[in-house]
């Protein structure tokens, strides 16, 4: 029999990008703001959505799907704050994916809400690889984890919307070069939005809350 | 964990071109993989031998071509390779810079018989 070459052409990740389409309109036509939330696990992606939760409780209606694969307890978290969260069991896998998302969103009263949180696994390798169907890609890299991480995962901060340094409330304990840092990022993404924080002791956090609030009334503009 | 739901969508994406062109057996499928994209090559071979035993890519060789980093300055427009911790232009000395390759991750043929 003969050999046959077929072009293909197509990116392999192309169902994800379609499924991420289909969940981007549906979030639209509610007029949910998404935040997809990404870091290396321990960053500060569940401490950030529920200091988020506790300052804007009474400004916007909000949601979060936890993709966090440690256990349910930043899902119970969230719950006892009496939002509204679907946690994803992802198996042990290392992203979340536009078909997890879907489904999650079938758990979630999308009518009576504004701004949508999605935790992602903690990992700074892959979820950048899949989006969800979010608005806004949210990146934390937090201060003990180094300031050498931008050029260790360019793409990650390469592709994030907004980056969040978290954990500065440490530095006087760390060899970090925050100048150094702010550098590299805006190296790679020169249109990125920058905000130094502690989830811990709130600095910094006004300006963030102040972002997150525009965006939510942004999108209910449209 | 990341190249079993690669392998899985590349998998699938193949058997479909292979069924619209009514082929029999697919025996080689070529990839394009950037070095960025994290994606180590010997893990999406495993994983796909496993999950394509069953199906008209059973025994299929992949080929895979690995695109390396390369940025563009945003000053100079120089295009280099960033070394691991020095991503400034060696021209300009520069940090500000757009990845132009090295994210690829796609299917370019398949061989089908
Ligand atoms: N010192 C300090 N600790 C923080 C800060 N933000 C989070 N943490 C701690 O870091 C740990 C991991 O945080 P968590 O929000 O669970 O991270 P996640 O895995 O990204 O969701 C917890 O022990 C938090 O209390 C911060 O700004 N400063
Ligand atoms: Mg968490
Ligand atoms: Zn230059």
């Amino acid at each position: 029999m003969s050999v046959k070459v077929i072009t293909v052409g197509e990116d392999i990740l192309g169902a994800n990008e379609e499924k991420a389409k289909a969940n981007k309109s549906r979030l639209d036509s509610h007029g949910v703001l998404t935040i997809n939330i990404m870091s290396s696990p321990g960053a500060g992606k569940t401490s950030l959505i529920l200091s988020s939760i506790k300052s804007l409780k009474e400004k916007a209606r909000m949601a979060v799907i936890e993709g966090d694969v440690a256990s349910s307890v930043d899902a119970d978290k969230i719950n006892e704050m009496g939002i509204p969260v679907v946690q994803i069991n992802t198996a042990g896998g290392c992203h979340l994916d536009a078909n997890m998302v879907e489904s999650a969103l079938n758990g979630l009263p999308l009518k009576e809400t504004d701004l949508l949180f999605i935790e992602n696994v903690g990992n700074l390798i892959c979820p950048n690889a899949f989006t969800l169907g979010e608005d806004k890609r949210v990146m934390i890299s937090s201060m003990p984890e180094g300031d050498d991480k931008p050029y260790k995962y360019p793409a990650m901060f390469a592709d994030s919307d907004v980056v969040l340094l978290n954990k500065i409330d440490l530095q006087p304990y760390l060899d970090f070069n925050v100048d150094s840092f702010m550098k590299s990022v805006t190296g790679l993404n020169p249109d990125v939005i920058l905000f130094p924080v502690s989830c811990k002791n709130g600095e910094g956090m006004e300006a963030w809350l102040n972002w997150l609030e525009s965006a939510v009334k942004g999108k209910k503009k449209k | 964990m990341h190249e079993f739901s690669i392998t899985e969508s590349m998998l699938s994406l193949a058997l479909e071109k292979a069924n619209e062109a009514k082929a029999g057996r697919i025996t080689r499928i070529n990839l394009v993989v950037g070095e960025l994209s994290g994606i180590v090559s010997e893990c999406v071979q495993f994983y796909f031998d496993a999950i394509s035993k069953n199906t008209i890519a059973g025994g299929a060789e992949l080929v895979f071509e690995t695109k390396p980093t390369t940025v563009r300055c945003h000053k100079c427009n120089n295009v280099f390779t960033p070394g691991d911790h020095n991503w400034a232009c060696p021209e300009c000395h520069e940090t500000g810079i757009d990845i132009i390759s090295g994210r690829e991750c796609y299917m370019e043929s398949i061989e089908v018989e």
